[in-house]
C-alpha cells in the first residue's frame, strides 16, 4: 500500500536518508526501530508530505507523495498522523479535536461526524471525557484523543510518530493497547517505536533503520528474536538490557 | 480645590466635546489598523516571498518615520497631488497607517508563537492554508496576541493627541485652545491628563478580564 523507493533525504550536505527501499502492505503494522538519528522519524514524516525528500519515489496505492504538489492535501486525509507530542488543538474540546476534520476537511454533516466522533471516543475509553480540553487530561488521555482525531478521517493508514515516548510510564500500556486494538482490525500502521515488547506482539514487520539505511527488515518474530546484522543485535541489546 | 472644582464644571462640557473626537479618531483609526496589520501580518507569515519581502520593506519604512511627519505629509503634501483630504481623514488614515506596521508586528509574533505541532497537526488532517490560519493558528495567536495588542490600543489612544497638530479637534487641541484663552493651565492640562487617564484605565481593565476569560479554554 505504502512503498519507498530508493529514498533519499538530506539537509544541506548532511544526508538523513541514503536510500531507503521498502513496502508496507495493506493491513500490516510495521514499526521502525532504531537509534536517535537513525532517520525513522524523518522517514515517517515523508510519508504524509511534513518532509520533502529530494530523491526516489514514495507512493500510497501507486500515487506518488510530492510534499510540493497541491496532491498533498488528499494525500493526507487518506493517512492520518498521530505525534509524539499528542499535539492536540488546545482551544477546542477532545469532542471538537475529533470533529475538526471531518467536518471542515472532509466536509461532512455537523451531526453525523458528532456521533462518530463520540463513538470514537468511547471506542479508546474516553466517553466521559468528549467536554474536556486537553489541558484538563493526561499524556495517555490526549493520546488516545489524538488517534481517535486520526481515525476520525477515516484513513487508509495511520503514521505513529514515537506515540509513547512523551508518555508517564504508567500510562504507556492505554495507549499501546488502543493500538493493538486497531491491528486487531487490520488497520495499517507505520509506527517509530522503542516499544520493542510492543513490536513483537503486534507487528508483522520491523525495519531497523541506521545511519539512514534500512540495515535489516524482515517479520517482526524473526528480526526481533532473531536479528542477523550486528547493528541490530546491539541495539536491541541495549533496549532490552539497558543496565 | 473649589477653584479646581468650579472651574472644571466650566471647562469639562468643551473638554468632553474633545474626548469625543479623540474616541472616534481611536475607534476608526483602530479598527483600519487592525484589519490592514491582520493582512501584513498574514502576507509575512505566508512563506509566499513576492508576498513577505514588500510588506516587510513597508513596515520598516513606516516604522522609520515619526508619526508626526506621516501626518504631515498626508495633509499637507496630498493635496499637492490631488488628494484632498479633511484633517481628521488625514489623521485617521495617518495613525491607521502607522499602527497598522505596530500591530502587525505584534500579529506576526503572536501567529510565529503558536507551537508548531499544531501546523503539524493541521496539515495532517488535510487542512489547507486558509483553513489552517482560520481555524488553528489564528485562535492560538490572538490569545497570545491580547496583552500586547492591549497596549497598542493605549498607545494608539495616546498617539492619537498628535492628530492635533494637523488642526482636529480632539482632546488636546481643545485643551490647549482652553488653556491658551483663559491661562489656567493647571486646571485644564490636570483635566485633559485626566480624561485621558479615564479612557486608558478602564481599557487596561477590560482586556485584563478578556485575557482571564480567554485563559479558561486552554
Amino acid at each position: 500500500m505504502i512503498t519507498f523507493e530508493n529514498v533519499h533525504k538530506a539537509y544541506g550536505s548532511h544526508e538523513v536518508l541514503k536510500g531507503i527501499d521498502a513496502e508496507i502492505g495493506k493491513g500490516k503494522v510495521v514499526c521502525l526501530i532504531g537509534p536517535s538519528g537513525s532517520g525513522k522519524s524523518t522517514l515517517l514524516r515523508c510519508v504524509n508530505g511534513l518532509e520533502t525528500y529530494q530523491q526516489g519515489r514514495i507512493a500510497i496505492n501507486g500515487e506518488p507523495v510530492d510534499a510540493t504538489s497541491s496532491t498533498i492535501h488528499a494525500v493526507r486525509t487518506k493517512v492520518s498522523m498521530v505525534f509524539q507530542r499528542f499535539n492536540l488543538f488546545p482551544h477546542r474540546t477532545a469532542l471538537e479535536n475529533v470533529m475538526e476534520g471531518p467536518i471542515h476537511v472532509l466536509g461532512e454533516d455537523r451531526q453525523a461526524a458528532r456521533q462518530r466522533a463520540e463513538d470514537l471516543l468511547t471506542r479508546v475509553g474516553l466517553a466521559e471525557k468528549i467536554g474536556a480540553y486537553p489541558a484538563s487530561l493526561s499524556g495517555g488521555q490526549q493520546q488516545r484523543v489524538a488517534i481517535a482525531r486520526a481515525l476520525a478521517m477515516r484513513p487508509e493508514a495511520i503514521l505513529f510518530d514515537e506515540p509513547t515516548s512523551a508518555l508517564d510510564p504508567e500510562m504507556v500500556g492505554e495507549v499501546l493497547q488502543v493500538m493493538r486494538s486497531l491491528a486487531e482490525e487490520h488497520m495499517t500502521m507505520l509506527v517509530v517505536t522503542h516499544e520493542i515488547q510492543f513490536a513483537r506482539e503486534v507487528a508483522d514487520n520491523v525495519l531497523f533503520l541506521d545511519g539512514g539505511r534500512i540495515v535489516e527488515q524482515g517479520p517482526a518474530a524473526e528480526v526481533l528474536r532473531n536479528p542477523q546484522h550486528e547493528r541490530t543485535q546491539d541495539f536491541l541489546r541495549r533496549v532490552t538490557h539497558p543496565v | 480645590m473649589n477653584k479646581f472644582l468650579s472651574q472644571s464644571a466650566e471647562y469639562l462640557p468643551f473638554l468632553l466635546s474633545g474626548v469625543w473626537l479623540t474616541i472616534a479618531v481611536t475607534v476608526l483609526s483602530l479598527t483600519l489598523a487592525t484589519g490592514l496589520g491582520l493582512f501584513w501580518a498574514l502576507c509575512r507569515t505566508s512563506g509566499i516571498r513576492a508576498l513577505a519581502t514588500p510588506v516587510r520593506l513597508l513596515v520598516e519604512f513606516i516604522r522609520g518615520i515619526p508619526i508626526l511627519v506621516i501626518l504631515f505629509y498626508i495633509y499637507f503634501v496630498m493635496p499637492e497631488i490631488g488628494l484632498d483630504l479633511t484633517a481628521f481623514q488625514a489623521g485617521v488614515i495617518g495613525l491607521a497607517l502607522t499602527y497598522s506596521c505596530y500591530i502587525g508586528e505584534t500579529f506576526r509574533a503572536g501567529i510565529e508563537a503558536v507551537d508548531r505541532g499544531q501546523v503539524e497537526a493541521a496539515k495532517s488532517i488535510g487542512m489547507r492554508q486558509g483553513l489552517m490560519m482560520r481555524r488553528v493558528v489564528l485562535p492560538q495567536a490572538f490569545r497570545i496576541v491580547v496583552p500586547p495588542y492591549t497596549n497598542n490600543i493605549v498607545m494608539l489612544l495616546k498617539d492619537s493627541s498628535q492628530v492635533s497638530v494637523i488642526s482636529v479637534a480632539e482632546l488636546t487641541m481643545q485643551g490647549k485652545m482652553l488653556a491658551s484663552s483663559t491661562f489656567n493651565n493647571l486646571t485644564v492640562f490636570t483635566l485633559v491628563a485626566l480624561l485621558y487617564l479615564c479612557l486608558t484605565l478602564p481599557l487596561n481593565f477590560v482586556m485584563r478580564r478578556v485575557e482571564v476569560a480567554m485563559g479558561k479554554a486552554r
